[in-house]
Formats: C-alpha cells, structure tokens, sequence
C-alpha cells in the first residue's frame, strides 16, 4: 500500500450528494476477478457519452481536473453496494484523498484499505472549499502528519484520522499483516467467548 | 450501567482497544458469495494466507449466477464466468461450507443466513456485500465489508471498526392495510434522507416492530444502509426465538437453552443512551414510491413528484433536478398512472415467503397489463420450493409474471452488461436501489413494497395496491 504523508495536487469538485458507488464504478467496468487497473472505468457513464467519446461537461474530462489528486463532493459520498472497486478506480486514476460532509461507511473502510483517505469536513468548509478552485487555482494539500488541509485559498483546515488508520497510512503498512501481530489476543478472546456461547463456535 | 442492545453485542466481541474509537472486533460470522468473495478468495491464496476459523465462514451463489430456468455455472454477464469459476474452485480447498449451484440451501446471502440459522442473535456477521445490515433484524449486529477487509477477516477472524453511535427509531402505530415494512423504512429515508443514519448503529424499535414477522423485519433491517446506517437491528423477542428453533445451524437442546438464556438479556436496558431517536408516525402512511435516483427521493404513492426549486440547500437542490431530468418527471404530476414496461419481485428486500404471499394476493385471478415484462425472483431456492408447495408459482405464472430460480438477478445484473430491462424502460421494484443505471442503461426504476409492485404490474401504470386489495 503506497504512504500517504503529505500530498499537494489538483482539487476537482463534484458537488452533488448521495453519489452512489454505481456510479463511481458501473457494473460493466468492474466485472474482473482483480484488484487494479480499472481506472479508465471511473465514473464512465458520467464521463463517457454514447460514442464512446469524453463528455466535455465532466469535470474529470476538463484541465486541468484530468489530473486530480482530490475530489471534493457532497454528502454520503460513495453510499450504495460494497463494492471496493470504487476505491480501486479512484486509486487508479490518480486520487489520494476524497473531501466530503460524510461517507457511505464501507466506502471509507475501502479508502483506508486502499492507501486513500476519507476526509470528512462540515458541509459548509467543503462548499467553501470547492468555491475557491478554479481551473487556474486548483492545487491543495492534505498533509496527514499535521492532520490539516490546505485550500487553494491557502486556509487551513484540521481534519480528524482515526489513529489506527492514520499511522498504517503514514507507513503504508497492510492491515493483515499488522492484526496478525495480535493473533495472542484473538485466541485468548475465542477461548474466553467459546466458554460464555458455545454456540458460536460448535457449528 | 444501562447499555443499548447494540452496545451489549460491542461489548461482547471487543478483542482489543486500539485507542480514539478503533477497535479490533470479533467476527462470529463470515459469509462470501462469488462477487465480491472471488476477490478476497484470489487475493488471500495469492499472499499463501490460509483461512482463521473455516467453520464460522460460509459461501453461496447469488449475485452472478443466473436465474433462468435451466441455469448452469456460466452466464451472459461479460466476464462473470471467471467470478463463477475463481470463487467456487477456490473456496473448497480452504473447507468452507458452500451452497453451490445444486445445493437446495442456495439463495440470496441475506435470505439464507437468517433461513438456515447461521446469524443468530447477539453475534457479528459480515458479508462483502452492503445489505448484509438484513440480518441485523435477528438481533446481530450485521454489516457490509469491501472485498479486503473480507480478506482481513478470513485470516485473522477480526475486523478493525470505530465505535458507531447508537440511534434509536421508534415506529409507533399500525400500518394501514396496503402499507408493509418496506413501506415504513422507505417513508423514514424520505423524511431523515439516505444519510440519516450516517455514523450510527440504527435500533428499530416501537409497536410497529414487535408485532412484525420475522420478514419483515428483515426487509426493515435490509434498507438501513440506504439510510446511511452502520447497521440495523431489532432486539430478540418471542418471534425471532421461534423463528430460529430448529433451523439447520441453530444450537439444539441444551446449547439452545443456554443460547435463549444469553438472547434474553439482548434488550436495551431503561435508561440506555441514545445518541439521536427519531419517531415516526406509521399509522397515518400511505404506501410510499420513489421518483427519483435515491431511496430518499420517496413519497406516498397519492402524491406529486416535488418541486425542487423549494429546496434551499443548493447542492441537495441540484442532485434533485439532476434525479429530476434522469427520470424524465415533472413536478407536481401525480406518480400514480405513470405508465411502466417492467416489473420486478425479488432482492435481499422483498423475496421471501410472506413478501411472495402479499404479491399472489393481488394478482390471484388477474392478468399483468399488455407489454409489461413482469418477474418474480424467490430469494431462495427454499422460498422458491415453499412457494410451489403452496401453488404461488401457478398465481405467478397464470398472470403473466415470469418464475425463477432464485439469486439477486436484475436487481444486480442490469448495469454489469447481463441481463437487464429495457434501455429507457420505467419500471416499478420490490429492491433497494433506484439508481442511475442500476437496472439498464438509463432505466428508471421506482422503488416499492411487493403489493405495489404486483398491483403497478396489473394497471401497467404506477397503481395503488389497497384499490386492489379492497377488492379480494
């Protein structure tokens, strides 16, 4: 998983709530057995038209969004089916950081599994931050050390990580292998539980 | 210290505290169906990772596996052969139980999981798949996971989650005749929106749920993560201990009466703490419809598509005139009498018994209107065969609906290029998701209890079911 320290790049916004995972990934752009390269399927029916060509309105297809770093977008951002595919195509095509009101939950869970980070602001300091970019003033920062973003404006505004998630970011560290350094206490909760709800276990 | 149901269930699987609101979390129950369980499945064989605890894990088919009669192990769904095939060559070696293709235990993930007593009240229960939250309504605490975090799961038998909040919704009253649970978690995402439960462990409570079956609150349960809820979850009482006696995974004999002892004290204690509690009213709804993109874009089926230019947020406004242009309405017409080409009874939703039961009601004697393709889906192959024991395929059949074999079907294949609607149709669904796209290329779907959707299919229009049940 690629460390997410400090990342200065494009904002891109997308300001519409509820934008569910099937369209961040459609069905047809998704259906391999795989965990990369499906970057050319985000958002497609949003970002492709009929023909097959770009759709000029997206923000994805302008400059210079093409090469977004952050997405910024309304509530419940990534809501809808588990889909991790999602994560994987925002990862592949380039984004490190999604800013929003809130979150689809599995979604987020997905981003931090990806080296991606959710960051969930008030609704009114996403607006305001998606009001400053323009296509000549665009570029911001997450920076995860000092737990801060940065608008193209220049304010900073502090953003709150989960610890855990935060330092596997930081290291890039892969979760399995960080939880199986507990395996002790995991087998000490099976047995405790096994004796209280046999139950669970006996299957 | 009063606690909350959902906070007894925490407590209870808690392994360790890693500090501002994470913990690593027991998981009682693992399922995998080939979708997103092929993923987890390639990768943990790929990293030579073997599985923690087999026995808790199960895995079927549902979400590529075709429906029509005769079905076999490929499909038309472009590249679902290879999730068929990766998923069950690779989830045998590792002994975890599978009900495959001919297993008479396959079906829908969160149909079968409750069916067969693999979730059981008080335990975690994951599932790559976002409405794992159904299973909630047994008393668990149940959710969706990504097809990594599955992974995590299957090595180590844990999960890392932060604490959610607790929330509880009292649904006080009796539904009027024609209005089902489908009906009353549809009218509370409209009212509190599909982030209304975002952060929150969601406790559905009040008269309205203790005298409900066991189905339906699982189709209460289903849609809590189109309200935005970690989960969902209905406390244990004497309908969910007699609906889990004698189930296949049940504990029996003595193991079941000390599980019964444990299940009993699964209650918010007086006084416990919510974080938020929202009432609503169930007695004075009418059966409610979507109009729009979102399950919130809801309204009583009497209604008029609203205006969206009474919205003052401007980026709630313009995702509503977005859903607006997608669905080719205008404000202020009424929905009812809206003409639509497909209609579809199935989902983790609205595919069991009693949801089959209530369609067959309203199209016993009666024929689907000219060019409506209507189709039923059973959530399980055990649904399926309890349905023609009592003769519910011929009401389905004799009225012009097609009878499947059971699985997600076109609540899932419509936007991976398999079968799917129309382009362009507007059709009325028992599921969960009126999405763009989620049914065909630019389908319109509205969302409906299985009454509605039986009666819209008889109209061949957007229809009310209690004119047609007032009638039998």
């Amino acid at each position: 998983m690629k460390p997410f320290v400090k990342v200065t790049g494009i904002g891109a916004p997308l300001m519409l709530n509820n934008i569910d995972t099937d369209q961040i990934t459609p069905g047809h752009q998704i259906m391999k057995v795989q965990k990369t390269g499906f970057g050319s399927g985000l958002f497609y029916n949003w970002r492709y038209l009929a023909d097959g060509s770009e759709n000029p309105d997206f923000v994805l297809n302008q400059t210079p969004f093409r090469d977004a770093r952050f997405l910024l977008t309304g509530a419940n951002f990534g809501c809808g089916s588990s889909r991790e595919w999602s994560a994987w195509a925002l990862r592949d095509f380039g984004i490190r950081a999604v800013i929003a009101p809130s979150f689809g939950a599995i979604f987020a869970s997905n981003c931090y599994m990806n080296g991606m980070v959710p960051i969930m602001l008030d609704e009114a300091v996403v607006t305001t931050i998606a009001a400053e970019i323009t296509p000549d003033h665009a570029d911001m920062t997450a920076d995860l050390e000092n737990r801060v973003i940065i608008s193209p404006n220049g304010n900073r505004h502090p953003i709150h990580i989960p610890a855990i998630q935060r330092e596997r970011l930081l290291e890039g560290l892969d979760a399995i292998d960080a939880t199986r350094k507990r395996e002790p206490l995991i087998a000490a909760f099976q047995k405790r539980d096994a004796a209280k709800r046999p139950w669970v276990y006996a299957v | 210290m009063s606690q909350t149901l959902f906070e007894k269930i925490w407590d209870d699987h808690v392994i360790a505290d890693l500090g501002d609101g994470a913990y690593l979390i027991h998981i009682d129950r693992h399922f995998l169906h080939e979708y997103s369980g092929a993923v987890s499945l390639k990768e943990l064989d790929r990293c030579g990772r073997t599985v923690r605890n087999p026995q808790l894990t199960f895995g079927t088919l549902d979400h590529v596996l075709e429906t029509l009669p005769g079905r076999g192990m490929t499909t038309r769904m472009p590249g679902g052969d290879n999730f068929l095939r990766e998923f069950s060559s690779r989830i045998v070696p590792h002994k975890i139980r599978f009900f495959n293709l001919s297993d008479p235990r396959q079906g829908i993930v969160h149909v079968i999981a409750p069916e067969l007593g693999i979730a059981l009240p008080g335990m975690t229960f994951i599932c790559g798949d976002s409405h794992t939250c159904t299973v909630g309504a047994v008393g668990a605490f149940a959710w969706g996971v990504g097809s990594s975090e599955s992974e995590h799961a299957l090595a180590t038998q844990t999960i890392i989650q932060t604490k959610p909040k607790n929330m509880r919704v009292n649904l006080q009253g009796a539904p009027a005749p024609g209005v089902y649970a489908k009906d009353l978690i549809l009218a509370l995402i409209g009212r509190y929106g599909a982030a209304g439960g975002t952060g929150h462990a969601v406790e559905f409570a009040g008269a309205a749920v203790r005298s409900m079956s066991m189905a339906a609150r699982l189709t209460l349960c289903n849609m809590a993560v189109e309200f935005g809820g970690r989960t969902g979850l209905v406390a244990p009482d004497e309908i969910t201990f007699a609906y889990l006696k004698d189930r296949e995974f049940s504990p029996r004999g003595r193991v079941w009466d000390d599980a019964l002892h444990y299940w009993r004290s699964l209650v918010s204690d007086p006084g416990a703490h919510y974080d938020a509690e929202l009432t609503l009213d169930c007695s004075a709804l009418a059966p409610q419809i979507t109009w729009g993109t979102s399950p919130e874009h809801v309204v009583g089926i009497d209604s008029v598509v609203p205006d969206p230019s009474r919205t003052a947020n401007a980026v709630a406004r313009a995702s509503q005139e977005r859903a607006l242009a997608y669905a080719e309405l205008e404000p202020g017409k009424p929905l009812i009498g809206l003409p639509i080409s497909g209609a579809f009874i199935g989902s983790c939703t609205n595919s069991r018994i009693e949801d089959l039961r209530a369609a067959a009601i309203i199209l016993r004697g009666r024929k689907v209107a000219p060019r409506v393709t209507a189709i039923c889906v059973p959530g399980s192959t055990t649904v399926k065969r309890e349905a023609e024991a009592e003769g519910l395929d011929h009401i389905f059949i004799d009225a012009g609906f097609q009878w499947r074999e059971s699985g997600c079907s076109l609540c899932m294949s419509g936007a991976t290029g398999g079968e799917s609607f129309s382009t362009r149709a507007r059709v009325i669904a028992s599921t969960n998701r009126n999405f763009e796209d989620r049914q065909g290329p630019h389908v319109r779907s509205h969302l409906a209890s299985p009454a509605t959707v039986a009666a819209s299919a008889i109209a061949g229009c957007i229809s009310d079911p209690r004119r047609l049940e007032k009638l039998q």
